[in-house]
């Protein structure tokens, strides 16, 4: 479409909007980079006289973001890899195979797309309880480990793929595992792309589930760690600490987005969910 | 698929059915009379609707919602228009407007707060070059409160949104819009008369998530508000935790979650119903 704006109107209207978008990140940055002792001050809002990792060595010594780190990481790699494996599994059974029943069950799992896990928040919590699950990393991620949208997508994907070639693969003496391993993952991957990316910025990010599940800093994730950090007495309105705690928790996942853009683009639109 | 099924059925389909029999019973963990669950009925329901906090939650989610997705739609939308076509830039314009979406909606906070403080927050100065006359800590106005909420979720969500527009307009077939223009249909008449119609199935797609995430995520709330000054930034999820796990009200914490699925469910399902009418 031949836009009636010319090309100049828009670079210029675009730049001040990205200018605009782009401030709250560059200005976070800024500011966790400035010598602790420099005050913030009107007028001098961006930057301090030097350039100082001051506030990052003070955030690691005043909470384990360390601890954090480690456990936002085994939540997610937990979650997804055991995300994968039970949706792999339910998408092929659900496309290969037909059996009573199989549109009813099909659509109890399709359920969970409906009912977003965080609104389950309250019965969710008295289960984990019940299973002596509280407080554990396991805990966090077990709600987690079906998931209908992968479930949908994978079987969409497998759909897709001609019925002759599993076909074949059978009568070659392929056993169903290494029909699932071979013939419909291996053509799979930009699905499962999409929704290891999707998982991992839901559950990197994901805030409120973990807080309510947890209570020790040995299971605390990277999220609900800054949040505590935040409303820690002796932090105040340190900004510049503030936002060197924010940037921990950020730019791990920010830069894996710049490098894997365009997967992870691909990964919203099949996903439509966070 | 056993393992799924498993997986939905207990942290899915049993809470559903958990939270729906929950819902009828008096059950508060720090008095001593309601420890045991006692049957009341609708009580939970009829005590909340009579519960001036729980209609103010009532009126704050009307107010978030009606303010933030129409604002939202028309952003999303017009940010497709503007990134749609080629031009120097793109990718780099592309990045600053979808980059707040991976970035966790508590730091994403933790930033605008600091934004909003009065004195050197930018917030402020930024208002100032359009007049106005701060400083003001919008996080703890009463009558700002909610708005500030509400600027955050924008910035948070409108380039994921925008993400689905524009899949929708490059899908457009152009020579439709080619001969509409040599019709003489330009501008807003082209964008109301001839796009609009077009990308249908995606605004109401993106209507649909817009609607469940802002119900999703009060991560914002948390940090920024804690859902005052005096409640009049509590959302939906916020007043369910504090039911459950300040108030230790599990009953009307049932009740609520209850009215929340319903909420989700109906819209989901009308727009999922008209969609396919329109298929048709």
């Amino acid at each position: 479409m031949k836009n009636r704006v010319t090309p100049l109107v828009r670079f210029v209207v675009l730049t001040i909007l990205a200018a605009l978008m782009l401030t709250p990140l560059a200005w976070a940055l800024a500011a966790s980079l400035r010598p602790p002792e420099v005050p913030f001050a009107l007028g001098n809002v961006f930057f301090g006289s030097s350039l100082s990792l001051a506030n990052y060595a003070k955030a690691f010594s005043l909470a384990p973001f360390a601890r954090y780190y480690a456990n936002t990481i085994m939540q997610v790699v937990a979650i997804i890899g055991v995300q994968v494996i039970t949706a792999s599994l339910a998408a092929f059974a659900f496309t290969r195979y037909r059996f009573a029943g199989d549109r009813a069950l099909f659509t109890i799992i399709l359920l969970q797309m409906m009912i977003p896990t965080a609104a389950l928040l309250v019965p969710n919590f008295s289960t984990i309880r019940f299973l002596r699950l509280y407080d554990t990393i396991p805990g966090i991620a077990l709600p987690f480990f079906g998931s209908a949208f992968a479930t949908f997508l994978l079987r969409q994907t497998f759909l897709s793929l001609p019925r002759d070639l599993a076909d074949a693969a059978a009568i070659d003496g392929c056993r169903w595992d290494q029909e699932l391993r071979h013939v419909y993952l291996s053509t799979a991957r930009s699905s499962l792309a999409a929704i290891v990316l999707s998982s991992l910025s839901y559950h990197w990010n994901d805030f409120l589930w973990p807080l309510v599940i947890t209570q020790s800093d040995a299971v605390r994730p990277l999220t609900a760690g800054l949040v505590r950090f935040t409303q820690m007495g002796e932090i105040g309105a340190q900004w510049g600490l503030l936002s060197a705690a924010t940037m921990i928790v950020t730019l791990p996942l920010f830069v894996v987005f710049v490098v894997f853009q365009k997967q992870f683009v691909r990964g919203y639109i099949s996903s439509g969910i966070k | 698929m056993a393992p799924t099924l498993f997986f939905v059925v207990v942290f899915t389909l049993l809470p559903l059915g958990e939270v729906l029999v929950g819902s009828l019973f008096k059950h508060k963990l720090n008095i001593p009379k309601y420890q045991v669950p006692i049957f009341a009925g609708l009580g939970n329901f009829s005590d909340l609707f009579k519960d001036p906090e729980f209609l103010q939650v009532l009126a704050n989610t009307g107010i978030y919602v009606l303010v933030l997705i129409p604002v939202l739609l028309i952003g999303a939308l017009g940010l497709a228009f503007l990134l749609d076509e080629k031009l120097k830039g793109l990718a780099f314009f592309r990045l600053a407007v979808f980059h707040p979406t991976v970035l966790p909606l508590v730091s994403a906070a933790t930033i605008w707060m600091f934004f909003f403080t009065p004195g050197y927050g930018l917030w402020n100065q930024l208002l100032r070059l359009f007049g106005y006359s701060g400083p003001q800590n919008w996080a703890g106005n009463p009558s700002l409160a909610l708005f500030a909420i509400a600027l955050i979720a924008f910035w948070k969500n409108v380039g994921f949104l925008m993400l689905f527009f524009l899949t929708g307009l490059q899908n457009l077939d152009r020579s439709l819009i080619e001969a509409a223009r040599l019709d003489g249909a330009g501008g807003p008449r082209l964008v109301t008369g001839i796009i609009l119609p077009l990308i249908r199935r995606q605004t109401l797609f993106v209507t649909t998530i817009a609607f469940i995430g802002a119900f999703q995520t009060v991560d914002h709330v948390f940090v920024l508000t804690q859902g005052g000054p005096s409640g009049t930034s509590t959302l939906p999820l916020y007043y369910l935790w504090q039911l459950r796990f300040e108030r230790l009200d599990i009953g009307r914490g049932d009740a609520v979650t209850v009215m929340l699925i319903f909420a989700l469910l109906a819209f989901t399902v009308t727009n999922t119903l008209i969609s396919e009418r329109h298929e048709k």
